[in-house]
């Protein structure tokens, strides 16, 4: 959305730009419509595609879930983080200690409290947002870049927890997912068993599919009305001046440490959901690549826009898994293995990865989002406000000036 | 007492080779703003192309054009890539390096595969052996080269026009702009001399005790963001003692790891995190770094 009002001139920030912050995309009844739309499209896709794009499409709605989360606290508070990758994972190993059993798996103990997994998937969110809540002291203080690095530490110190705590993660093997259920209805292959709607057979990830729609229809009206709300103002005044802010009555330290805390609950959540589609949690998978997706997925879409965010999660979800599974059919590709020096399917879904990351930004700084409302700078022409001094975005660099 | 000493000298020189990347970091965000996440790669072409060159040229000619292929492309990435988005967020230009490190990486571990390459250093395997202290000659040349560049940069950016120059725009880029310094020039020789230092940095990062240039190498580089972080991003005097007590840190922390088991293995790759949280709790931003000055 519109970050780019200059923090030298608070008093130039219109006054509308907090409205149209506060309704990402739905100016009218144009944007009610596509999300209708949208939503009415992903009901009836399980009955027409393939296992493939159902699990691309489970993949990009957990994603979708955490962008919105680090969309709250990145693009709209303006704190960069690095560590989304960690509190995913708190909320991934949270659910699956909560639902798991103790018990002997190989020649390991496991621990676990064997809750009913719907609780266990609440009580994994809030252990996320305490977790987030004890960063406070470092993610009330500090600002950007700074905090940018700072979490970047969480990310390393989580993954060597979760490698020696061998008793709730399974070290580096990792340890497989209670499946969740309600009263006895499983959303997994079996149980019930055969079950077929219309004709099509209903298993594991068709019923994740709406379990995880609902998840995400509930994540992002949350957002969108706490950005609506007293809360969005604030943390939008926090982003643009921080005195100003603070002169206003915000309490600056508070609101900050209050969207690390909310941000980490949505990575909870999307931790949590990623852990029930891949059926095994692994400490690998929770590194800084990880982290980084997260970053360009709310950057690509558009920074403080809860549409750019879930357009910007499927995108840069979606992408990597469509290349590599037709990246044979594209010129200059080889097969994976083959004596042949060329570029492997893999490698080339990185170059259009790497590629699109660039070329987005050079030529839509304002993201996808700013693409499909027709302005890719992000901020109409007539309302942009020269800056003359040094760089001084939504993200504060930290240093005087 | 002599695994002491090992330690800290070991430690020493890894902080020195952490120093020579966190310059860097340091040099590129005063210039432009941007944390440079295209660093690593930049660390790992510059090693690739010493390892490549070194059997026709010979090491020091092969670490000469390896500084300037360097030097080049951090150039290039910031006439291309940095400069003509002056304008836009910090967010988006760090987000942009990201983009550049991935493909810039996947080039190069697409050429590397899964081979370990050698440098050809000339201090090979050697080991010296000061009273019953060990260390690795390459050790002790990684001390003292980059003893030497830091000074020759510390003596450059107090003493030249360029130096004098890079520290005016720091402080003030319109108040520069206006007596006639050109900040694009001076944000380019930022870049050149930041990707200069991480060839030289991926040299000692390849040396004995390593085994020599992997895929993998480049992701050193990020241990030095610690470093740079916890001395205070925008003071290259802060970069040095980070690097320092990362380096330290890590040396000792490998070294004790018998002593401390209960907190699991591999712990030197994770104290340097750890300290520099406990260092930010205290001091926000950084050791070294310039407190945060506004006026209402």
């Amino acid at each position: 959305m519109s970050d780019r009002v200059s923090t030298t001139v608070p008093a130039a920030t219109p006054p509308a730009r907090h409205a149209s912050t506060a309704a990402p995309g739905l100016r009218g009844w144009a944007g009610p419509g596509a999300v209708t739309a949208v939503v009415l499209v992903l009901l009836v896709l399980p009955f027409y595609v393939t296992a493939f794009w159902l699990q691309t499409g489970l993949f990009a709605m957990a994603a979708a879930i955490g962008a919105i989360g680090l969309n709250l606290l990145s693009g709209t508070t303006g704190q960069l983080s690095l560590g989304h990758a960690f509190f995913l994972a708190c909320g991934a190993y949270g659910y699956v200690w909560f639902a798991g059993d103790s018990g002997r798996v190989g020649v390991q103990r496991l621990s676990g409290l064997g809750l009913p997994p719907l609780l266990a998937l609440v009580l994994a969110v809030l252990l996320t947002g305490i977790v987030g809540g004890l960063f406070s002291p470092i993610s009330g203080r500090l600002r950007g870049m700074y905090l940018g690095v700072a979490t970047l530490a969480l990310v390393f110190i989580g993954h060597h927890v979760m490698l020696n705590a061998k008793s709730v993660t399974g070290g580096f093997n990792g340890r497989s997912v209670t499946p969740m259920e309600f009263g006895g209805f499983t959303l997994t292959d079996g149980d019930p068993d055969g079950l077929e709607v219309l004709g099509i057979p209903f298993g594991q990830l068709e019923r994740l599919w709406y379990f995880a729609l609902v998840l995400v229809l509930v994540a992002a009206l949350t957002a969108r009305n706490l950005l609506r709300g007293r809360p969005g103002r604030a943390l939008g005044a926090v982003r643009d001046s921080e005195i100003a802010a603070a002169v206003m009555g915000v309490p600056v330290a508070r609101y900050r440490s209050a969207a690390f805390v909310v941000s980490s609950m949505y990575a909870g959540l999307a931790g949590a959901l990623l852990a029930m589609i891949f059926n095994r949690v692994v400490p690998d998978y929770f590194g800084l690549a990880l982290s980084i997706d997260y970053l360009a997925m709310i950057v690509i879409g558009g920074l403080g826009s809860v549409t750019g965010a879930v357009v910007g999660a499927a995108f840069v979800t979606v992408l990597p898994q469509v290349l590599s599974k037709y990246a044979d059919t594209l010129p200059l590709v080889v097969a994976p293995g083959s004596p042949d020096s060329g570029v492997g399917p893999g490698e080339a879904a990185r170059y259009l990865y790497g590629a699109a990351i660039v070329l987005v930004l050079l030529f839509a700084p304002g993201g996808l989002v700013g693409l499909l409302r027709g302005r890719p700078g992000g901020v109409p022409t007539g309302r942009r406000t020269v800056r003359l001094g040094r760089t001084k975005g939504s993200i504060r660099t930290g240093s005087k000036g | 007492m002599t695994k002491l000493a090992e330690i800290l000298l070991n430690g020493f020189a890894l902080g020195s080779v952490y120093a020579l990347i966190a310059l860097g970091f340091v040099v590129i965000f005063k210039a432009s703003g941007v944390i440079n996440f295209a660093h690593a790669s930049l660390l790992l072409l510059g090693g690739f192309t010493v390892a490549k060159l070194h059997d026709d040229l010979g090491f020091a000619l092969a670490l000469l054009a390896a500084v300037l292929v360097t030097a080049a492309v951090a150039g290039l990435v910031e006439v291309w890539f940095i400069r003509g988005l002056g304008r836009t967020e910090v967010h988006t230009l760090t987000i942009l390096t990201i983009g550049v490190d991935i493909l810039l990486t996947t080039e190069l571990t697409r050429r590397i595969g899964s081979d370990v390459l050698s440098l050809g250093d000339p201090w090979k395997a050697g080991v010296r052996d000061w009273g019953g202290v060990h260390i690795a000659d390459a050790r002790i040349a990684c001390i003292v080269v980059a003893v030497v560049l830091i000074g020759t940069f510390f003596a450059a950016f107090r003493f030249t026009a360029w130096g004098l120059s890079m520290r005016a725009a720091a402080e003030d880029r319109e108040a520069a702009a206006l007596m006639g310094i050109r900040l694009g020039r001076i944000q380019l020789t930022a870049w050149c001399v930041a990707g200069a230092l991480a060839a030289v940095a991926a040299v000692f990062l390849a040396a004995f005790p390593s085994a020599g240039l992997d895929r993998s190498t480049g992701q050193i580089a990020l241990a030095a963001f610690p470093a740079a972080i916890l001395g205070g991003m925008d003071s290259a005097a802060g970069a040095l003692v980070g690097s320092l007590v990362v380096g330290l840190t890590a040396a000792l922390m490998a070294g004790y790891q018998s002593d401390m088991t209960w907190l699991g293995a591999n712990l030197g790759d994770v104290a340097p995190y750890v300290v520099m949280l406990l260092v930010l709790i205290w001091r926000p931003t950084g050791l070294l770094g310039s407190k945060e000055r506004a006026r209402v």
